[in-house]
């Protein structure tokens, strides 16, 4: 294609690109603000000096956030919850797409099961219920409250079930003739043929777990089961911030409740911002896989 | 939406006779596979839905919902005398439709820009840049916005009390807070749906483009008359898709940016069943309220998917 390089389209390629450019830097600029409230020392921030710079550039409100034993209680919640979330919620996402892939002549209950699947996706019990289910199972306070009640995400199975629908029938059926049962062939040729959806509906499943915050907070009876969003949640949002002893008082006292907070906000999103740019390869390809179908 | 199963079948059904070796196979591993998340799903998805019989109790917790007494109606009649109860449904529909409408437009528009950039690198620099918010949890957003907005020493209003305005109370205003809620919700979800939208755009056929250009067309005409019916798919589905959403104004956001001041604006009917179930422990009203938003969502999921179905051939799988 030849075009002409008019001094309009010029024009429209300079502001294009000016436009783009600032609108990426609003995107992380509240992020750079933060990260620079949180590196400076409580007197700058609260004159309101600091702008995207730290200014006189300091460690101590991440030394005190690393001192809090609780801080620490919080994130050992969260790796508990992600490990233990994620293997449940990864296992049984192939184990239920892997059956309702299939055609149904070749399994017959399919368009039951999927139904039942789906249906929770559009219709649930609300919060009360809900509420009353954990507490009657009996994991009201431990971490399965946190695991069970989402352990099948009917999303990601849709996504997997769609991409297992994509591979090539000649590998199953060749398996299949080799005297390779349903649990072989799933696990030695659908599984390895399916690492970009299943690095995708990790990626979710995983920031899903991370971000969670309203579950810890009604299902853990004590303040010292909350994972890391629910505790920062009561830190940074609800303002209830309680000065538990002297030693904490005399480091209120030199650090400034805003440089504080926002250290924290910084490290509760830390891996969040760790991870995503060098998955973002994968989850392109699981975003048009959920949503261009052939 | 699963319409197409029942079609599917009744194709594949005439084949019977002549399934390949591996149709014979045993079904009883599909099943097996099935019957641990089945289990879950009965115990945390079906279960509270049998649960919702708490609506109509007068709900004693020490009692259970098995022997709670029956009341009927009451919880529903009860909300409906609440002041305030009305208003909570209006915000939630008004937050909601502006969400939908703004966080239609702006990754649409981004896309259209985005998509006439052509180096590579700048490309992939934008979209990573631009879907980071996309990532991170309220908790970690709302502490940056209350930050912010904060009307002592919330760099917003420094900027614009360096322009001479008088600093606002955007968190606590009944005038501002709507806006707060879409402004910030478009601009944490429009990067992640802006690649939605990019990756519709590459699937048009270059072909169209080349004939357009032979045909005299510039960029401008172009989009008019490629890009944007190449993209009508799309947009028809996300939008229909979106009406099914219409009650779910964002719990998350509103719960960790709202505060009794905004009350009048900002309450939403998740947030309020919130208060009156888990707050004041009124679990049975609460559960109406829930119930009531449960049916109407149902119902309005069913007519989008049916839309989606009709409109943009679109199916769950």
């Amino acid at each position: 294609m030849i075009e002409r390089d008019t001094f309009g389209r010029r024009l429209f390629f300079g502001s294009n690109y000016l436009f783009l450019t600032i609108l990426s830097i609003m995107c992380i600029l509240p992020l750079v603000h933060v990260l620079a409230i949180s590196f400076s020392s409580s007197a700058a921030a609260s004159a309101g000096m600091v702008k995207l710079w730290p200014v006189d550039f300091t460690l101590s409100s991440y030394e005190y956030v690393l001192e809090k034993k609780e801080f620490f209680r919080a994130i050992l919640v969260t790796l508990e919850r992600v490990v233990i979330g994620l293997s449940v919620n990864m296992v049984l996402t192939v184990l239920v797409a892997y059956p309702l892939s299939k055609e149904i002549h070749k399994f017959r209950g399919r368009t039951i099961y999927s139904w039942v699947f789906v249906f929770t996706m559009l219709f649930n019990g609300g919060l009360i219920p809900l509420y009353m289910t954990v507490k009657y199972t009996g994991i009201l306070d431990s971490v399965w409250a946190l695991v069970l009640p989402g352990a099948v995400p009917v999303f990601n199975v849709i996504l997997l079930l769609n991409f297992f629908r994509g591979l090539p029938k000649e590998m199953e059926e060749a398996a299949f003739m080799d005297g390779a049962g349903h649990w072989t062939t799933l696990w030695k040729i659908y599984v390895p043929m399916s690492l970009p959806a299943l690095a995708t509906i990790t990626l979710f499943a995983t920031v899903g777990h991370w971000n969670s915050w309203f579950d810890g907070l009604i299902f853990m009876n004590s303040p010292d089961h909350y994972p890391l969003q629910s505790y920062l949640q009561t830190i940074v949002i609800v303002k209830n911030f309680t000065i538990s002893n002297l030693d904490n008082l005399k480091m209120l006292a030199e650090i400034d409740e805003r440089t504080f907070k926002a250290a924290q906000i910084f490290l509760g999103a830390l891996p969040i911002l760790m991870v995503y740019p060098f998955l973002q390869r994968f989850f392109m390809k699981g975003i048009v896989l959920g949503s261009v179908k052939e | 939406m699963l319409k197409h199963t029942k079609q599917e079948s009744a194709l594949l059904d005439p084949s019977a006779g002549i399934r390949s070796k591996s149709a014979r196979l045993s079904q009883r591993p599909l099943h097996l596979m099935i019957l641990p998340a089945l289990l879950l799903i009965i115990i945390y998805s079906y279960g509270p839905i049998l649960g919702v019989v708490i609506a109509f109790q007068d709900f004693n917790p020490a009692l259970g919902i098995f022997h709670s007494p029956f009341h009927g109606l009451e919880n529903f009649r009860y909300v409906l005398d609440l002041p305030g109860s009305i208003q909570v449904v209006k915000n939630t529909l008004i937050i909601a439709v502006m969400k939908l409408i703004v966080g239609l437009i702006v990754p649409i528009a981004v896309a259209l820009l985005l998509n006439e950039v052509r180096k590579e690198l700048f490309k992939r620099s934008v979209q990573t840049l631009i879907y980071l918010p996309h990532f991170l949890s309220w908790i970690i957003l709302g502490g940056i916005l209350i930050d912010i907005l904060s009307p002592s020493n919330g760099i917003v209003n420094d900027l614009l009390k360096w322009f001479g305005f008088d600093p606002v109370y955007f968190l606590g205003s009944n005038e501002w807070f709507r806006y707060v809620l879409v402004i910030s919700d478009v601009w944490k979800e429009f990067g992640f749906n802006t690649i939605v939208y990019l990756a519709a755009l590459t699937g048009i056929n270059p072909a169209l483009y080349e004939a357009a250009v032979i045909d005299g067309a510039g960029r401008w005409k172009q989009t008019l008359y490629v890009t944007l019916p190449g993209m009508a798919p799309i947009i028809i589905l996300t939008s229909t898709l979106a009406l099914g959403q219409v009650l779910n104004a964002g719990f998350d956001q509103v719960f960790n940016l709202y505060s009794p001041q905004v009350y009048e604006t900002g309450d939403i009917i998740d947030t309020f069943v919130y208060r009156i179930g888990i707050v004041d422990a009124q679990y049975g009203v609460a559960t109406a309220v829930g119930l009531f938003k449960s049916v109407v969502s149902l119902t309005l999921l069913s007519v989008s998917y049916f839309l989606a179905y009709r409109l943009a051939n679109y199916r769950i799988f």
